[in-house]
This record gives C-alpha cells, structure tokens and sequence, in this order.
C-alpha cells in the first residue's frame, strides 16, 4: 500500500525524524492560508502516488500566498502525467505547502528488505536528490549500506557508521544518527516495505531535513496496522481494483489488453498472461481467484470482466486442486443469469471437479470455446478477442 | 529415495481442528503420509478422522516421537506455530499459511539460521514424494507420479501445472517442493537443488521461478558450478508490468534483475533448457531426456 508524502511525513514526525514545516491543502485558498502561515515563500507540491512529480510540472516554489494559491488551482482535481503514472496521469487530491529551505547538501536514505541477505538494510548516499537507481549504475561506490540484525535489532553504531560516510561533520552526525534510527523505527513499528528520503536536506543554517519521503506498507500485516490501512486513498487506484477489493477479488490488477483473465494461483495467472502475449494477444488483466472454493467469489471476478470495457474475451485458465472445476463452473453459470456477458468465453479446465464442472456447463447451455491445455486456450482466446 | 520427506516422516498437522487442516490432514493421509498426530491448544483428546489432538507441540512429540509437522494456522498465529515447532525440535516445519507479514519472516529467518531445522514456506503448496507415498502438502495427488525428477516452483499451481505436464509426458518425480511465493521463505531454491544434486536417485531436475528477487540468479550461479544433471526452466511474469504486485508478496519487479527476462538468461547461462512457454514445460523436459539417452 501506498500514501502521499504528506502522510509519509507525518508518519516519520511522529519517529521524531525532522521534517520541513508544512500543510496539507485540499483547496487554493488552504494553499494561500498554509503558504502565509509559513511565511509566503514556499515549495507548492502535488500530492500523487507517483515519482517524477518535479519534472511533470508539479512542484514549483513562490514567493507570495497569492502565487501558492495560483499553483494549487492550477494543479488540485487535475491529472498529473510523470514518468511512473501512465498517460492517464494521477488524480491530484491535495498539495502540500511547504517552507522553503536553503540547501547546502542534498543526501539519500531509505530502508528496505535485502533479497539477497533476507534483511532490512539501511542505504544512504551522498548522491540526494537524482533517482537512486542511476546512481547505483553509475556509482555504487557512492551508496554505503548497512544491515540490521533482526534479533539484535537497531543499534547506534549503524547510523553512525552511515553519517560519518556520507562526510557529515559536527553536530550533524548526531542529527543524522537519530534521524536514521526514527527511520528504522517507523519501518518496524508501521511494517513498512520500504522507507525512502530522497533528498535529505542540509541547509545552510546546519539542519538535517527529510525533504521529501516515500513510504510503501507490507499489505501483509495490514491486519495489525489499521491506521495504516485507513490512510488509502482510492482516488490514486483504478476504479476496477477498488471495486475488485470490495467484493472479495483480491488479486485484480488491471492491464493494457483485451483479454479478461480469470486464474486459480498467482503463478498460474502470471504464466497466463505470458502465454497470451507469446501468442500475440494481450491481457485485460491479472487475476488470481484463489483456492478458496466459492462460488459468489466467481460472480464477483465475472462482474469485474464485464465491467471492463477493454474486455473483448474471457478465458478461464482453472487447475483443479483445492479449488474445484465444478465449483467454478456452478459459479459461471450464476454469473450468466445475473450478468449481461456479452463476449466470447474459453476455458481451459483440468483437475479435480473436472467432469462434473463440465456436466453442470453443458446442461446449462453455456457456450464454451474448450481448451486442451494452456497454449490452447491462450491461442483461442487471442483468435476469440479478435473476433476471430 | 527422496528429499526432506519419506516414508518414516512422522507428520504432525499444527491447526488440525481448522476446516484446511482437517480436510488436507485428510488428504494427506490418504496418500500415505505417516500422520501422527495434530495440535490445536485446547483440543487434546480429541480426534479428526482417528488422528489424535494435542494441545502443545512438546505433548504431541512426546506422545508420538513426530519429527515433522505441516502448519495450518492463520497469519496472525503462524510465527508462533513454527516457533512451536522449531523448538520442540522438529526437523521439517512446512507452512501451508499466506499473508505473514514480512518483518515476521526476517525474525524467522534469523532466528533458525545454524538451527537443525528445514523450513519450508511459507505461502506454499508443501512438498509431495511420490515414490514414498508420503506428502506434506495441499497439490492434487492425482497431478503426481513416481520417478526420478526433482522439482522445485516458487508457485503452487505452476507446480501442479508442470508436474501434470511431467507425468503426461511419462516423467515421474521423486520428490517436488514447493517453496512458496513471499519475498523471505525459510528454504531457497539453491537450498532444493543442493539436495537434488546430492541425491543419486534424482536423475533430472525441473525449476519453475518468477519474477521479483533473485533467488534463480542465486539458483543460476550453484547451477553453473555444480549441476550435471539434465534440467529446465520457466520463469513467470514475462509480461507482468514492473512495480506491481503479481498476487505473490515476491512477485514484483523491482530494478532489472528482478525480471524474468534476465533469470531466464542466468539459467540458459548456467547450462538448463529454458522455455518462454508455460504449456511446454514437459515437452521441454522430455526433449531434454531424450537427447540424453
């Protein structure tokens, strides 16, 4: 799960970690009232779930509350294109109105789990402020690393060990050290996926700021974060994956196809969609329906599909294991008496339930494209959606 | 024989009075499994199907000397459980559950390093061994059949799928694990192939990835050095959009080394037949051994 940065601020704020003094503003004139409070010349910064807001045109920095309220019309209830969105762009629900700050260094930090090592690693680098990725390329001499022990848990040398290599002097280390232990603590307490502050600011005057801040939650331990999981801002999803999550439809993503995909397993769903592509086609989208043996759950995917506009065919790649072929096929049958399905449908069936899945499709005189097996059905399903 | 489980496994089903745990307790003792015994706290005395219940893991050993144990519990409860069960000192802890959160894992993870112990999950689908009729594990045994292929997926039903394919196609398994789908898993995939390799009734192996880490580069890098057998490989998520959870915690691109693209690569590299098509995974298998005989 994703927030904004000005909920990732006031998550760390609460770490003690040192963020820039700032308000959320959901209209122009919060904008112009925030902005004057803050002296009058501050940063105006859209708030979206993507990157690249800078160079899209959606941060910019004034000098009067007259000029901040002029952004913030200019930007709030529009959609922001950057890099990371798509060309649809993002919803821009709120700016954040922050105060300037005179900057003499710019530096990197985030936190994360290491696929290699299995543990949270802390990275920081004196590079700030350009994408993390490029400097990794480039440069990997310029991001020092350290790893934390999961019984030992954070210790103080660590943060240390980083302000002294990122060259800070003075009163900065201690700064650094305390900020980055805030970091790992938000990280743990809030079950963060990853924690990113990119640029960490020193300014002129020797304060450490988190200028800006990335947090990602493991959707995982939602259960045990609900004031995490109340910060979701649905306006920054696709409508069909917030419809999707209501009704039980978990695993939906939407895709750039024309075939609507419905999968028992993530695996299977992944190697689904590639089938598709290798022969020509493409997907409407990813869906996974689990093992759960549920017939409302296929109704539920089904109304999905036939929301999607996008969609031209449905195909069923199903394996029979835990979840039944014939409770599947119980479940396609409700969705043709409750929904209006209006295009081709493959299945690719197999494994446990099978006949008797394939009894209660016949009978209820459901037309099915049949399918041998996966390359089978993708084939058919790709030919299906073209009308073909 | 077989890897991590055979014929004298002693099975305990940790959260057997659940409606998973008692119907693949269930199943998995129609397939042979020693199953002696099930833990759900506050139900010792009672039996599902004529297994007995205990409320502790440390009761249920001493009652029935188990030395494995399959975990059924919810999320919430599943660290705890392989706690339990690592410290009773169980060799094989499998943990069916999904959804741990992934701090819990990085402890778990810790905490069992240098231990005797083999975890395997969570997320997963178990391990099955057909040729010692024994499986700890949900896959359809009917997928299955005995032989000589050792099988490791991240993905369940990609496992289901290509041992399908395998048996299809005539090749039998001695054993398949699979790993499960989360970004932190007690067991990698390099963990399996050392145990493949090392085992001289495996003949050939089969490894089906996925985007997201690098557990098969890591897979890829042992492969190179040390495997001789014959062996293929499919990644999934060729065509996954990056970012984006593929359903799988695990499963999502993050930097170029995450993509399938550049698995495929390390493990061509290393020496295994690759395929891009899902549907020929046994087709590419029984190439495989043709050209070998």
């Amino acid at each position: 799960m994703k927030v904004h940065e000005y909920q990732a601020k006031a998550i760390l704020a609460e770490f003690g970690v040192a963020v820039p003094r700032s308000r959320a503003a959901s209209t122009p004139a919060e904008a112009r009232a925030a902005a004057a409070e803050l002296g009058g010349r501050v940063v105006v910064k859209a708030q979206v779930h993507a990157g690249g807001r800078g160079k899209a045109g959606g941060v910019k920095l004034v000098n009067t509350p007259e000029e901040a309220e002029a952004f913030a019309k200019g930007l709030l209830g529009t959609r922001l294109v950057t890099h990371q969105t798509g060309p649809e762009g993002a919803l821009v629900p709120m700016v954040l109105v922050e105060e300037a700050l005179s900057v003499a260094r710019e530096l990197y930090i985030s936190i994360l789990v290491d696929s290699v090592s299995k543990t949270n690693v802390i990275m920081a680098s004196e590079a700030g402020g350009m994408e993390i990725e490029e400097v990794a390329a480039a440069t990997p001499e310029k991001i020092l690393k350290e790893w934390v022990d999961p019984l030992m848990g954070y210790q103080a040398s660590i943060g240390r060990a980083l302000a002294y290599g990122m060259h800070l002097d003075g009163g900065l280390i201690r700064q650094a050290a305390d900020l980055i232990e805030g970091l790992y603590r938000a990280f743990i307490a809030r079950d963060c996926s990853i924690v990113e502050v990119n640029p960490l600011v020193v300014t002129e005057d020797g304060r450490l700021l988190a200028a800006d801040a990335k947090i990602n939650f493991d959707d995982n331990a939602m259960y045990r974060q609900k004031a995490v999981a109340a910060l979701r801002d649905t306006t920054q999803e696709d409508p069909l994956e917030v419809e999707a999550t209501t009704t039980g439809v978990n695993n939906y993503i939407k895709l750039s196809g024309n075939i609507g995909c419905v999968v028992n397993g993530a695996g299977l769903a992944m190697a689904t969609l590639d089938t598709i592509s290798l022969f020509g086609g493409a997907a409407a989208n990813f869906l996974d329906i689990g093992t759960v043996n549920n017939v409302d759950r296929v109704i539920s995917a089904m109304r999905i599909l036939t929301k999607d506009p996008d969609v031209k065919a449905i195909y069923f790649n199903i394996f029979g294991g835990m979840a039944r072929v014939d409770v599947i096929a119980q479940g396609l049958v409700d969705s043709y008496k409750q929904l209006d399905v209006k295009v081709p449908l493959v299945t690719r069936l197999t494994g446990n339930g099978l006949e008797e899945g394939r009894r209660i499709l016949a009978e209820n005189g459901i037309a099915v494209i049949e399918a041998s097996d996966m390359a089978d059905g993708a084939r058919k399903a790709v030919a299906a959606a073209a009308g073909r | 024989m077989s890897i991590l489980l055979n014929r004298n496994t002693r099975l305990l089903v940790q959260g057997i009075t659940g409606a998973e745990g008692s119907n693949h307790a269930r199943l998995c003792k129609a397939f042979g499994t020693n199953i002696v015994g099930g833990v759900t706290p506050g139900r010792a005395g009672q039996e599902v199907d004529g297994i007995p219940v205990f409320n502790t893991v440390d009761q249920a050993v001493a009652a029935t000397q188990a030395n494995a144990s399959i975990i059924f519990v919810p999320a919430p409860f599943a660290t705890d459980a392989i706690y339990e069960a690592v410290e009773a000192g169980l060799k094989l802890v499998v943990c069916i559950t999904d959804g741990l959160p992934t701090w819990e894992m990085v402890k778990v993870k810790r905490y069992i390093s240098g231990k005797d112990v083999v975890l395997i999950g969570p997320n997963c689908p178990g391990i099955i061994s057909p040729p010692e009729k024994a499986k700890a594990g949900i896959m359809p045994a009917s997928s299955f059949m005995p032989g000589k292929l050792g099988l490791v997926s991240r993905s369940g039903t990609l496992l289901y799928e290509a041992a399908a394919q395998m048996t299809a196609a005539g090749i039998g398994q001695s054993t398949a694990v699979g790993i499960g789908g989360d970004p932190v898993v007690g067991t990698d995939f390099v963990d399996i192939l050392k145990r493949f390799n090392d085992d001289p009734d495996v003949e050939a192996i089969a490894l089906i990835g996925e985007i997201g880490g690098v557990a098969e580069q890591e897979a890829a890098e042992y492969v190179k050095a040390n495997v001789r057998k014959p062996m293929c490989a499919f990644i999934a998520g060729a065509s996954a959009p990056p970012g984006r959870r593929m359903g799988h915690a695990g499963a999502i691109i993050s930097g170029d080394s995450a993509t399938a693209d550049s698995k495929l690569k390390a493990l061509s590299a290393a020496g295994a037949a690759v395929t891009r098509n899902p549907a020929e995974i046994g087709k590419v298998m029984a190439e495989l051994l043709a050209s070998r005989s």
